[in-house]
């Protein structure tokens, strides 16, 4: 059986190498496929593969066949390197779109920029993966400290909390973003009844336990919405009804249905625009359910609009370059000092060190599992 | 033992000295090919062929097999000398030019290859399961991080703010208290030594240590205030000089760690010891998720520097390799060398007295106790050499990684090096080295390469895609190798003729291991009725 | 802080952590049944476990329309569990361990590994087939609701427990009830009956049982089953009482449940509830640990939040193993040489 896949996919591979005069030009994505995050990670893929299938004819049109490659980084940072090391080695491939982990995009990217492969990253929000000032890392996501403090802001002047109970997951990102968030609410003068991180993803009791003890006004909970989801529907169970927010990991529709009866009074910052608000996001999330059988969560927008956004470089570098096929560093220059448009989140254009120069922050509502626009924040990095 | 006993009339194996230079040639001409661009290009369809990833892998796997191949064949020693050579030290950084990914899968899987030669020593010769192995791997790891990057100042600088009552009289103290007590627990293992323990002994034995631990806390805390002010001069971490330097301390903390944690663990027994390992492996995850300070918790250390050695950059310049590449030659060649120095030493020591002690206590514990060997001694030496290994080789991790984070040391990383021990076989050097080469191949290149190149055929569904079937794949294989050969791939000689001389020699069947002397023959039910438990001798019969 | 306030919170972590303790329980009764009779760990059980909440959320997910009463439902589910999960156990055993009986005692345990690994991911793949990945139990009314609320027959009880502070739904009650029955059960098959007798026997000496007549092959097969089918049972409570499962959620209830089997004493069942019962309401008690820190103004205890419970439980086993080897109830083993 292993031969035959075998000589199948050489038979493949031959097709595919004599059939096409054009130039193969790729895309990759790095995200975990397989494991316990391979949920966030396939809908990455599955976003970016969206945007390679919208963009697919006209590249083929410039006469460059366009693919896109899916690694697995199995949320391990050495697997990850690994991978990125062997997209490194593949000349076709033009530039990437990953990481969901800032733990492998930090060794990830120093990988790669050697070799001026450009990365967009959907979902890495750490300080410190631009920080770095690496030439080839982007972001479309804000950092964590432009969405701390505009969830911290939000807290303290929207919900008018004085008390707020800080939980994160224990993650690069939301340990991240919970700390981000302290430090704006102490600047603010507001009292942090309890900050503390957890890795459990079932049972939150104690947790509980000491909310209903400490009676905040607010609660919010760096984390992805397969944990909070959980807290919050054992929260609502336990009759505490204290609004909870968090960050663009709460962006999905799986937040309601995990949360049930108790997907209320519950907040989230994000760059992704709401369906309802934007003609695109209704066209891709119908797309995607067709495509994939599968609901568009916001990582999927997210990795849509990376892919969107190296593929308009990648043009961009390729009318740059006469209209040649662009060389890896073309395509690296033109992502980092182009503008990108129609995307999901905004019009997109990068600083010096790859965080976006601006981008509206969405606070989203979810009363009675329907979400709604609560504000808009707009947010710019403290560098251009 | 060979001497005593010759193994059944040695098979006459036709000398391969051809075949063996025959193959590496035409491995070697393949993977240089198949990593060359420019001469990819030239190849119309061979040439698109060699590019798929599926075919890149499989001649990645047939050039180090070269290196398996010289190893079993019988074959000229100068043949066997060039192809071993020859490969690593020529073909495979000649080709890691094109394609780093290359070197990095090497290091990738020396690491390994040292890990499971470490766990070798605690599980395969002294019979010890640990599951928390990867622990010894984050302290090796972190070390190197901390003392290498900015976090080094931060630490300082945030000791020079908040110096508390510490000054250079707590150094004083501090010293003192490590002195005496340090020479205090030598003086109460001497005295062990002739007279049988005491339970006053022992707790003055465990006061002792407790007081160590105490004037080492206080003499490190009373050394980073009072170098508080050197923290600007240090703002990227340590001088690169220092590395060798670490390779020695990195050697040294994992050795201690594996005694702090064997020395109340160890008289346990079996899957209890397992689980213990188990958790205080995550223990020391945890603690690295959330000790801030010194680890920068869930964010991870970066960046993290690594030697720079003059010459040797000079000579990778002279031999065409790009600067950014320096380094992770310089790392492939280091970790060469440590397996190379590792493997030694475990020749050595399996050949040693300490090496038969392990394996006494490995076969039957009462009995080697009975023969003098000294249980919870031989038992830490074993956890702290394996700890060594695996410590020098976080270094290496974090150097070639630029960047630590808890991450790295979760539990399936332990269950990866214990699946690369077993699945190689046992006890066996050259078994778990290969272990850990397959496994690694399979995790980071064959099934990866598989995914890829059925990326974009449309007749598979999205969900079924093997790009993320790769653990299911790892696992069918997992399942299926052990079915196959449990005994390992290639399982250790020792073991091999342990079970041809069932008749005189202890039997193994308590611990499963061979043919039992219950269970062979008599048995209507099943044939494996022999007793298993740990303690008890086989069948608990005799 | 008074007592006043304190008494109810202490009383609601403990009991929250037995709740949670039950659940761990009954996982860990299939850990240290298979090891009683094969000494090796079922790496695999935790995927058993997930398996059997899998099927309890589809039995949920497709009766979810159906006026059929609650409790039936809930019936309908667990017996489908146990059954699923009882002959995958059985399954697994067939092919992946007992071809190894003869092996070295690790190499079973890298099987288990690797059918864990498959199994995760033949999980994922069925529900990924209809685009889900986390799966929400749909749960008849009321489950969640208050155990004796206002306006329930037995409302009596219900304010009573609410004096006491104890915080309690229907489905923690009907959690507790079901972990109890299940060991009463257990407990009368194990000891009672013929087949727990053999099964012990085969525990205890394989070889001696097979010189009985007893054959240890069918009794392995047996205890498997009933793992298995305590593995599916757990899993349905499991998915009732936090609401979210996924393919991957089985590995770290998993690792508490198995140290919890080693904390009761491995091979021991009585040791298995009372590890999992211990284990439950220490990580609870962890978790609020700077609570109290903060009350006795100890700013080092302050520091131990809920990120410490799991290696809070771990220390624990540690301390417990040192002054007594064998775990609470393991029977310590004289060495015959």
């Amino acid at each position: 059986m292993k031969s035959t896949a075998l000589s199948l996919s050489v038979l493949a591979a031959l097709a595919l190498g004599s059939a096409s005069a054009q130039t193969t030009v790729k895309i990759a994505t790095l995200s975990p496929l397989s494991g316990g995050q391979s949920d966030l990670g396939t809908q990455i893929r599955n976003g970016a593969q969206l945007a390679v299938n919208e963009y697919r004819a006209e590249f083929q049109r410039l006469g460059m066949n366009l693919q896109l490659v899916a690694y697995d980084d199995q949320a391990d940072p050495a697997t990850g390197t690994a991978q990125a090391r062997k997209i490194a080695a593949d000349r076709s491939i033009l530039a990437v779109v990953g990481t969901l982990n800032s733990g492998v995009a930090i060794p990830s990217s120093q990988a790669l920029v050697s070799s001026r492969v450009a990365m967009v990253s959907p979902a890495n929000t750490a300080n410190q993966v631009t920080d770095r000032g690496l030439s080839n890392m982007n972001r479309i996501v804000a950092r964590d400290d432009a969405q701390g403090p505009a969830g911290a802001n939000f807290l303290a002047d929207n919900l008018k909390a004085k008390r707020v109970y800080l939980l994160n997951d224990k993650t690069a990102y939301g340990e991240g973003l919970a700390k981000e968030v302290e430090k704006a609410l102490r600047a603010k003068g507001v009292q942090v009844v309890g900050n503390e991180g957890t890795e459990e993803k079932s049972d939150f009791s104690s947790i509980i336990a000491k909310i209903r003890l400490q009676r905040p006004d607010a609660i919010y909970f760096g984390g992805i919405y397969n944990q909070v989801g959980v807290f919050i529907k054992q929260l609502r169970e336990a009759g505490i009804t204290t609004p909870v927010m968090g960050g663009d990991g709460l962006d999905s529709a799986e937040l309601a249905t995990i949360a049930g009866k108790g997907a209320t009074n519950i907040y989230f910052t994000t760059v992704a625009a709401p369906i309802d608000a934007l003609p695109a996001a209704k066209t891709f999330a119908a797309n995607f359910q067709k495509t994939f059988n599968d609901q568009a969560q916001g990582f999927a927008a997210f990795g849509y609009d990376a892919a969107k956004v190296v593929l308009q470089g990648i043009l961009a570098a390729y009318k740059a370059n006469g209209n040649k096929v662009p060389s890896r560093q073309q395509v690296e220059t033109a992502i980092r000092k182009g503008t990108f448009t129609g995307l999901l989140s905004g019009t997109v254009s990068f600083n010096s060190v790859g965080d976006r120069k601006s981008a509206t922050l969405y606070v989203m509502n979810v009363q009675n599992g329907k979400y709604s626009l609560s504000a808009r924040l707009p947010v710019r990095p403290a560098r251009q | 033992m060979t001497a005593v006993h010759p193994v059944s009339p040695r098979r006459v194996t036709p000398d391969r000295t051809g075949l063996l230079l025959l193959i590496f040639l035409l491995t070697s001409a393949l993977l240089l090919l198949s990593h060359n661009r420019e001469w990819l290009g030239t190849l119309g369809g061979v040439g698109a062929l060699l590019r798929n990833p599926i075919v890149e892998a499989v001649v990645v796997s047939l050039f180090l097999a070269n290196i398996l191949f010289a190893y079993l064949w019988r074959a000229a020693p100068w043949a066997k000398a060039l192809v071993g050579l020859g490969s690593l030290l020529l073909v495979l950084p000649w080709a890691g030019q094109e394609d780093t990914s290359l070197l990095d899968l090497s290091i990738q899987i020396m690491i390994f290859a040292a890990l499971a030669l470490g766990l070798n020593i605690v599980v395969g010769l002294a019979g010890l399961l640990d599951l928390g192995y990867v622990a010894f791997f984050a302290v090796g790891a972190y070390l190197w991080g901390i003392f290498a990057s900015p976090r080094l100042a931060e630490i300082l600088r945030y000791y020079g703010e908040n110096p508390g009552a510490t000054n250079a009289g707590t150094l004083a103290l501090g010293l003192f208290l490590t002195a005496v007590t340090a020479a205090s627990m030598v003086a109460i293992n001497r005295h062990h030594q002739r007279v049988p323990p005491t339970r006053a002994s022992s707790w003055g034995f465990g006061l002792a240590s407790f007081g160590l631990v105490a004037g080492l806390i206080l003499s490190a805390r009373a050394l980073l205030v009072l170098n508080a002010f050197r923290a600007e001069g240090l703002a990227n971490g340590i001088d690169p000089n220092f590395f060798w330097l670490f390779l020695a301390l990195s050697v040294l903390a994992a050795a201690i760690v594996g005694v702090l944690i064997g020395l109340p663990v160890l008289r346990l027994k079996g899957d209890y010891l397992a689980i213990i390992t188990l958790g205080l492996g995550e223990v020391i995850r945890v603690l690295a998720n959330n000790l801030d300070l010194y680890s920068a918790g869930s964010q991870g250390i970066t960046p993290i520097g690594s030697a720079s050695v003059g010459w040797f950059d000079a000579l990778a310049a002279r031999l065409g390799f790009a600067e950014d590449q320096y380094g992770l030659l310089f790392l492939y060649v280091l970790s060469l060398l440590m397996v190379g120095i590792i493997l030694v030493v475990n020749v050595r020591l399996d050949r040693s007295r300490i090496g038969r002690a392990w394996i006494a206590i490995r076969d039957d514990e009462v009995a080697a106790q009975a023969m003098g060997v000294p249980l919870v001694r031989t038992k830490l030496i074993a956890f702290a050499t394996g700890a060594s290994f695996a410590g020098v080789m976080g270094m290496i991790f974090a150097a070639k990684q630029t960047f630590v984070s808890p991450e790295s040391f979760n539990l399936f990383q332990s269950i990866g090096v214990l699946s690369m021990v077993i699945l190689g076989g046992m006890g066996s050097f050259p078994g778990v080295i290969l272990g850990a080469a397959v496994v690694t191949l399979l995790n980071l290149r064959i099934l990866p390469g598989l995914g890829e190149a059925t990326a974009n055929l449309s007749w598979i569904p999205q969900q079924a895609n093997p790009g993320q079937l790769q653990r299911l794949i790892f696992g069918v294989i997992l399942v299926a190798m052990m079915l196959l050969r449990p005994e390992g791939l290639l399982p250790s000689r020792r073991r091999t003729l342990e079970l041809h001389h069932e008749g005189d020699q202890e039997d193994d069947s308590a611990k499963g291991t061979g043919p039992s002397l219950t269970g062979g023959g008599g048995d209507v039910y099943s044939p494996g009725l022999e007793t298993r438990q740990e303690d008890e001798p086989a069948g608990g019969t005799r | 802080m008074d007592l006043a306030t304190l008494l109810p919170f202490l009383v609601n972590v403990i009991a929250g952590g037995l709740v949670l303790g039950f659940v761990y329980a009954i996982i860990a009764l299939g850990y240290t049944m298979v090891y009683g009779v094969l000494q090796l760990i079922n790496f695999a059980h935790s995927e058993v476990f997930v398996t059997g909440a899998v099927v309890g959320f589809e039995v949920f997910r497709v009766l979810t329309p159906s006026p059929m009463n609650g409790y039936l439902k809930l019936l309908i589910a667990l017996l489908a569990a146990m059954v699923i999960s009882g002959l995958l156990n059985v399954t697994i055993e067939r092919l992946a361990y007992r071809p190894l009986r003869n092996a070295p005692r690790l190499v079973p345990l890298i099987t288990a590994i690797g059918v864990s690994l498959i199994l995760q991911d033949v999980l994922r793949l069925i529900e990924g087939f209809q685009g889900r990945f986390d799966l929400t139990y749909t749960l008849p009314d009321g489950f969640s609701g208050k155990f004796c609320g206002a306006e329930s027959s037995c409302a009596a009880v219900g304010s009573t427990l609410a004096r006491l502070g104890l915080d309690l739904q229907l489905k923690d009650v009907i959690l507790i009830v079901v972990a109890l029955l299940s060991l009463a059960v257990l407990n009368y098959l194990v000891n009672r009956t013929r087949l727990g007798k053999a099964i012990r026997a085969v525990a205890q000496d394989r070889v001696t049982a097979g010189l009985m007549g007893i054959d240890s092959n069918r009794m392995i097969s047996a205890t498997f089953l009933i793992g298995g089918a305590l593995g599916g049972i757990s899993g349905v409570l499991f998915g009732m009482k936090f609401g979210t499962v996924n393919a991957y959620s089985g590995f770290d209830p998993g690792i508490i449940a198995f140290t919890a089997a080693v904390l009761g004493g491995i091979g021991s069942i009585p040791g298995a509830v009372l590890g999992g019962l211990a284990l439950g309401v220490i990580q609870n008690l962890i978790g609020v640990t700077n609570i109290f820190g903060g009350l006795l103004g100890i700013a080092n205890l302050e520091a131990i939040d809920a990120s410490y419970q799991r290696i809070g439980a771990f220390i624990v086993l540690v301390l417990i193993l040192i002054f007594k080897p064998t775990g609470l109830l393991g029977k310590s083993n004289v060495e015959k040489v």
